[in-house]
C-alpha cells in the first residue's frame, strides 16, 4: 500500500532498473504502469522509424546528388536527373501567398471574436470556424477546381493584372498569361484552409491578454480600436506569430487541394499566375509511377525535405505560443 | 485636441471595428458556401445507386461508389484498431504515471507526429508495409491512417484525464483501491465523454485524408476482399473523379464529396454534443 501511495505523487520519478521493477511488480500498479509505458514508448518508436525510413530510403538520391539536389531545377525521370528547386520554390511561394491573404483576414476575425462579439456569438462563430478546419482537403480541392479556377481565369486574374500588374516592383508578380491554375490559385485555396488555424490560435492568445491592459488604454482616452491595435495586439504579438508559423507548416505540407489547382508544371516563374508544382504535389502525382530506384529515392528525399521544413516551423510555433502564454502570466 | 482629430479617430474606430466583423462573417460564410455548393451539385447526383452499385467503366454513365464506401469504412476500422489503443494508453501514461523527462519527450514526439504532413506519413506506411510485400493493400492504408489517429487521441486522453479532480482519485485510494483500479474504475469513467469525443474527432479527421492513401491503399474499381488487396476509398475516388475529364465523373465526385462532408460534419457535431453533455455532470 505504501508504494502505491508514493508512486501516486507525480513529482516522484519512476525508479528504473530491473531490480526495482521486479520489486514493484508485486502490486498490480506496476503492471499497469509498464503497459502504458510501452504504448507511450511505441509513439517514440513510430516517430523514430519514420525519420529512419525517410533517411535510409532517400540514400540513393542523397549519395548521387548531394547539395546539388536543392538548387538544380531539372526534373528528368528518363535520364535519372533530379533537382528539387522548382518544387521547393513552388511550396514556399504558395505558402507565402496563402499567408499574405490569410493573416489579415484571420487576425481581423480573431480580434472581432475576442474583443467585440458577445461571448455567446463568439463561441458559436468559433465553432463554425472549427468545422471549417475539419473539412477534408480533397473537398477544398474539388471546390478549387470547379469554383476558384474558373473565377481566377475570368474575374480575379484579369482584375489583378489590370491593377497590380502596373505597380512598379511587385507588378512583375502579376503579369503574364493567366491560365486559371497556378501559384496564386493554390495560394487562395490554401489561405481558406489555414485561416481557421490562425483564427482559433490568435483568439485564444488574445483572450489571455489581461483585462487591465484594455481598461488602462480606454481610461487614457483611447478608442476601442486604438486600445485593441496599440495595446492588446502588441501584447499578444508573439502568440499571433506562433499561429502564423503553425499555419505556414500546414500550408507547406498540404497536398490534395494544391495538387488539384496548381497546374503541376515543374517550372520556376516570376509570375504568380504561372502553373507550378509543390513538393507534396509531385510526391502525390509521381510516387506510384516512379519506376527505378533513383526516381523513388529522389521522391522520398523530397518527403524528407518537407518533413524537416514542417518540423522546424512547428517547433518555432510551439515555442512562440508557449512564450506568450508564460509571458502574459509573468507580467500580470 | 482639435475636433477634426477626434472625428478622425472615432471614424477610424468604427471603420476598423466593422471591418473585423466583416472578416469574421466572410470566413464563416465560406463554410456555408461550401455546404451549399456541395448540396446543390452533389444532392442532384446522389441516388440510391451511389450507395449500392460499383463504378461503371469509362464512357458508361451511372454506377455508384459502394466499394469506396465500404473501403473507407474498412480503412477507418483498421485505423481505429491500431491508433486508438496506442493513443489511449499513452495518454493514460502521460496523465497518470509519467515522470518529468520521459513524459516531456513523449509529449514532444506526439506534437511532432501531429505536424508531419500526411503525404509523408504515406511514404512511411509505403516503406513499412507496401515495399516488403511489393503490392498496395488495405492494410497499408489502415496503418497510414492509424498513425495519424494517435496524436489527437493522446492529447485528448491526457487533457481530459487531467481535468478529473484529484479528490476523486484520493477518495478511491482512501477506500483502499490500488492505483490502476482507481484509474480504471473511477478516473477513466469520469473522463469518458471527453476521451470518446477526442477519438471521434481523430477518426473524423483521418476519414477525409487522401494523400496518405494514394500509394498505400491505392484504388480499385471493384470490391476488395480481405485486407491485402488495394481498395477504393471515398477521398481518393473524389480526387480521381474530380481531375478526370468526364462530366458524369464530376457529378459523382460532387455526390461523394457531399457524403464525405456529411460524415465529417455529423461526427464533429456529435462530438460537440457529447462534450457539452459530459461537461455539465461530475464537477465535484
Amino acid at each position: 500500500m505504501s508504494t502505491s501511495a508514493t508512486t501516486f505523487d507525480r513529482a516522484a520519478p519512476p525508479s528504473w532498473g530491473p531490480r526495482a521493477l521486479l520489486r514493484r511488480l508485486r502490486h498490480g500498479d506496476e503492471v499497469a504502469h509498464l503497459i502504458t509505458l510501452i504504448f507511450a514508448a511505441a509513439i517514440l518508436l513510430i516517430t523514430s522509424m519514420l525519420v529512419y525510413e525517410l533517411w535510409v530510403n532517400s540514400h540513393l538520391s542523397r549519395a548521387k546528388f548531394g547539395g546539388k539536389f536543392f538548387w538544380t531545377s531539372v526534373w528528368d525521370p528518363i535520364f535519372d536527373n533530379f533537382g528539387a528547386a522548382p518544387f521547393i520554390y513552388g511550396t514556399i511561394i504558395t505558402s507565402i501567398v496563402a499567408l499574405v491573404i490569410a493573416l489579415p483576414l484571420g487576425l481581423a476575425s480573431a480580434i472581432f471574436l475576442s474583443e467585440l462579439a458577445p461571448r455567446k456569438i463568439s463561441d458559436t462563430i468559433s465553432f463554425l470556424i472549427d468545422l471549417l478546419a475539419a473539412v477534408p482537403s480533397v473537398i477544398y480541392g474539388l471546390l478549387g477546381i470547379f469554383i476558384v479556377v474558373p473565377l481566377m481565369r475570368t474575374t480575379i486574374g484579369p482584375a489583378l493584372i489590370n491593377t497590380l500588374g502596373h505597380a512598379p516592383i511587385l507588378g512583375s508578380l502579376f503579369r503574364g498569361p493567366n491560365y486559371g491554375v497556378g501559384f496564386f490559385t493554390a495560394g487562395i485555396v490554401l489561405a481558406i484552409m489555414v485561416v481557421p488555424f490562425i483564427i482559433s490560435v490568435s483568439r485564444e492568445v488574445l483572450l489571455t491578454v489581461p483585462r487591465e491592459q484594455r481598461e488602462a488604454a480606454l481610461a487614457l482616452g483611447a478608442t476601442r480600436w486604438e486600445s485593441t491595435w496599440k495595446v492588446v495586439v502588441p501584447w499578444a504579438r508573439t502568440g499571433i506569430m506562433g499561429s502564423v508559423f503553425l499555419a505556414l507548416a500546414r500550408a507547406l505540407g498540404e497536398t490534395m487541394a494544391v495538387t488539384m489547382v496548381i497546374g503541376n508544371d515543374p517550372k520556376i516563374s516570376a509570375s504568380l499566375f504561372a502553373p507550378g508544382y509543390t513538393i507534396a504535389a509531385v510526391i502525390a502525382n509521381e510516387f506510384t509511377e516512379a519506376t527505378g530506384d533513383l526516381y523513388l529515392s529522389a521522391l522520398i528525399e523530397l518527403g524528407l525535405v518537407l518533413f524537416l521544413m514542417t518540423f522546424i516551423l512547428n517547433g518555432v510555433a510551439r515555442l512562440l505560443i508557449v512564450a506568450t502564454e508564460r509571458g502574459g502570466g509573468h507580467a500580470s | 485636441m482639435s475636433g477634426a482629430r477626434i472625428i478622425w479617430r472615432k471614424s477610424l474606430n468604427y471603420v476598423m471595428l466593422s471591418l473585423t466583423g466583416v472578416a469574421a462573417l466572410g470566413v464563416v460564410s465560406v463554410l456555408f458556401l461550401i455546404l451549399g455548393y456541395l448540396l446543390w451539385n452533389g444532392g442532384t447526383s446522389l441516388s440510391l445507386d451511389f450507395f449500392t452499385k460499383l463504378p461503371k467503366p469509362v464512357g458508361e454513365t451511372g454506377g455508384g461508389m459502394a466499394n469506396a464506401i465500404v473501403g473507407s469504412l474498412k480503412l477507418l476500422m483498421l485505423a481505429a484498431l491500431m491508433g486508438l489503443p496506442i493513443g489511449l494508453f499513452a495518454g493514460v501514461y502521460l496523465a497518470e504515471f509519467g515522470g518529468k523527462t520521459f513524459s516531456f519527450v513523449i509529449r514532444y514526439t506526439t506534437d511532432l507526429l501531429n505536424g508531419v504532413p500526411s503525404i509523408v506519413i504515406g511514404i512511411f506506411a509505403y516503406s513499412l508495409v507496401v515495399l516488403p510485400v511489393k503490392h498496395f493493400s488495405t492494410l497499408a492504408g489502415g496503418v497510414a491512417l492509424g498513425i495519424m489517429v494517435i496524436p489527437v487521441t493522446v492529447r485528448a486522453t491526457e487533457e481530459f484525464l487531467r481535468a478529473v479532480p484529484g479528490s476523486l482519485r484520493e477518495g478511491a485510494m482512501a477506500l483502499g483501491a490500488s492505483k490502476w483500479k482507481t484509474i480504471a474504475t473511477v478516473v477513466l469513467p469520469a473522463a469518458k465523454g471527453g476521451i470518446l469525443t477526442g477519438m471521434l474527432l481523430a477518426l473524423a479527421r483521418v476519414a477525409g485524408e487522401t494523400a496518405p492513401l494514394l500509394f498505400t491503399a491505392f484504388s480499385n474499381r471493384f470490391w476488395s476482399p480481405g485486407w491485402s488487396q488495394p481498395t477504393a476509398s471515398l477521398p481518393v475516388m473524389i480526387y480521381t473523379y474530380a481531375i478526370a475529364p468526364y462530366d458524369d465523373w464530376h457529378r459523382q465526385a460532387w455526390a461523394a464529396g457531399l457524403v464525405l462532408l456529411a460524415l465529417v460534419l455529423v461526427a464533429n457535431l456529435g462530438a460537440r454534443f457529447l462534450l457539452n453533455r459530459g461537461n455539465t455532470v461530475r464537477s465535484v
